[in-house]
């Protein structure tokens, strides 16, 4: 019940937005995280984006894995 | 970056469980708390990753697992009434309440409707005029800032036939009683991502500070699961007792200020009666006065009649972590997907309805 899944925001109209998922549009409600904007990937859960994801972080965390998996081959 | 494939590469997979090996040194169990997390073990098979040392423990974070009987014959009852139209998330139609389901009042003439969001509810309220629309308020604090949003919305509208029957739970007090009543030894905690992406990580430092309990916040991807055993290892093995998030692109400290304003705006905490625990103090969501015309429970007549449990089903122990499915007798025998007995096996993210899809060799 608590699932949510990163959409893209490729469209705001107020608190509308247009998402994309997978290469599919639907839409989302912009209520709990008014400062998106377009381009941001956003956590969608029940028809709102419950938070902005921080694609900085998410590129931080896979070269984290990256490198204990380098790191585990070389050991 | 589609930040989903990208946390499921298999190629990665090995590393981080050879970081746990090195890092599990020490006998532990782990309780993922969320429901998410328990199918996404199950499903990607990580317990049989793992090494002997380390338990994994499902916990009470299914809001459908955890809404008791007595609840469920609240929606069940206002869906019997006339021009009523339930507005319900689909895992709550099939669940069992004590003498019949949503399913059953919508076959016997009840107008039930499944939505995806309450904005489906609430344009539901808009077409049918005549009619009173009343959403079941089913979630944790991933799912009650929009379920609040919607009563803004419809108190801006003017919108005079929507309702919500509000069975919201809060994780951190339900926790705080599993912890209390001593009944599981837990070792470290998967924190809920989603919850924690609305309200933080900080309401989980209790448990790191007064129960000695490390916890990391994990996202629901298979590598994001496996670092978080991680860290817990990690922690374990150090003898340390923190509040780690692993899951960084989705969840800060202070969570979603907005988010929880909006929850705070409509709702205030009440007590709750939870499956398996009884009532808590504290870890529900009742409407303020302020809001309490949108309250179905005070705007409605209805009789839920007497509650009835199931006798001999194990939901209750499953979701406080003391018995895993295959412990109860009904499993996979008088209780399926098909024919449920209870609601952990209705609930796509019910323990006993992952155990039966994923769980087939499952030992431990």
């Amino acid at each position: 019940m608590c699932l949510a899944i990163p959409a893209k925001i490729t469209k705001i109209d107020g608190t509308d937005a247009e998402v994309e998922i997978g290469g599919i549009g639907r839409k989302a409600s912009l209520m709990l995280t008014p400062e998106a904007q377009v381009g941001d990937y956003v956590l969608l859960h029940a028809g709102y984006a419950i938070n902005i994801v921080d694609q900085k972080e998410a590129k931080e965390t896979l070269a984290i894995f990256a490198e204990i998996s380098q790191l585990m081959e070389q050991g | 970056m589609r930040l989903v494939s990208e946390f499921r590469q298999s190629e990665l997979v090995g590393g981080l469980v050879q970081n746990i090996r090195r890092h599990a040194v020490k006998k532990a169990r782990f309780m993922e708390f969320c429901g998410g997390h328990t199918v996404a073990i199950m499903k990607f098979g990580l317990r049989q990753l793992l090494p002997p040392s380390l338990t994994l423990t499902s916990g009470p974070g299914c809001p459908v697992c955890v809404t008791d009987n007595a609840d469920l014959d609240k929606a069940i009852a206002l869906a019997q009434l006339p021009d009523v139209i339930i507005a319900t998330f689909g895992d709550m139609v099939r669940v069992p309440g004590s003498r019949s389901s949503l399913q059953e009042a919508k076959a016997g003439g009840g107008d039930v409707r499944i939505v995806y969001s309450t904005l489906d509810a609430l344009a539901l309220a808009r077409e049918n005029p005549g009619k009173s629309v009343v959403f079941v308020g089913v979630g944790f604090e991933t799912t009650a800032p929009t379920v609040a949003a919607s009563i803004l919305q419809a108190d801006r509208e003017g919108l005079n036939n929507y309702y919500v029957l509000s069975l919201h739970k809060l994780c951190p007090p339900v926790i705080k009683a599993l912890l209390d009543s001593g009944e599981v030894n837990l070792q470290g905690l998967i924190c809920p991502g989603h919850v924690s992406a609305v309200i933080g990580s900080r309401p989980w430092e209790f448990i790191a500070r007064d129960y000695g309990i490390p916890c990391v916040v994990s996202g629901f991807e298979p590598l994001d699961i496996l670092q978080s055993i991680d860290m817990l290892s990690a922690q374990v093995a150090k003898g340390e007792s923190r509040v780690e998030i692993a899951y960084r692109r989705g969840v800060t400290p202070d969570g979603n200020a907005t988010a929880i304003k909006i929850m705070e705006q409509v709702f205030e905490p009440a007590p709750a009666r939870w499956r398996g625990f009884g009532e808590v103090p504290g870890s529900g969501l009742s409407l303020r006065p302020e809001f309490q015309r949108f309250d179905a429970e005070l705007n409605f007549d209805f009789d839920p009649g007497p509650t009835i449990n199931e006798k001999g089903c194990l939901c209750g122990e499953v979701l406080r972590g003391v018995k895993i499915p295959p412990d109860c007798s009904l499993f996979r025998k008088a209780c399926t997907p098909e024919n449920p007995v209870g609601p952990c096996m209705v609930s796509s993210e019910g323990s006993c309805a992952a155990f039966y899809h994923y769980g087939e060799n499952e030992d431990r």
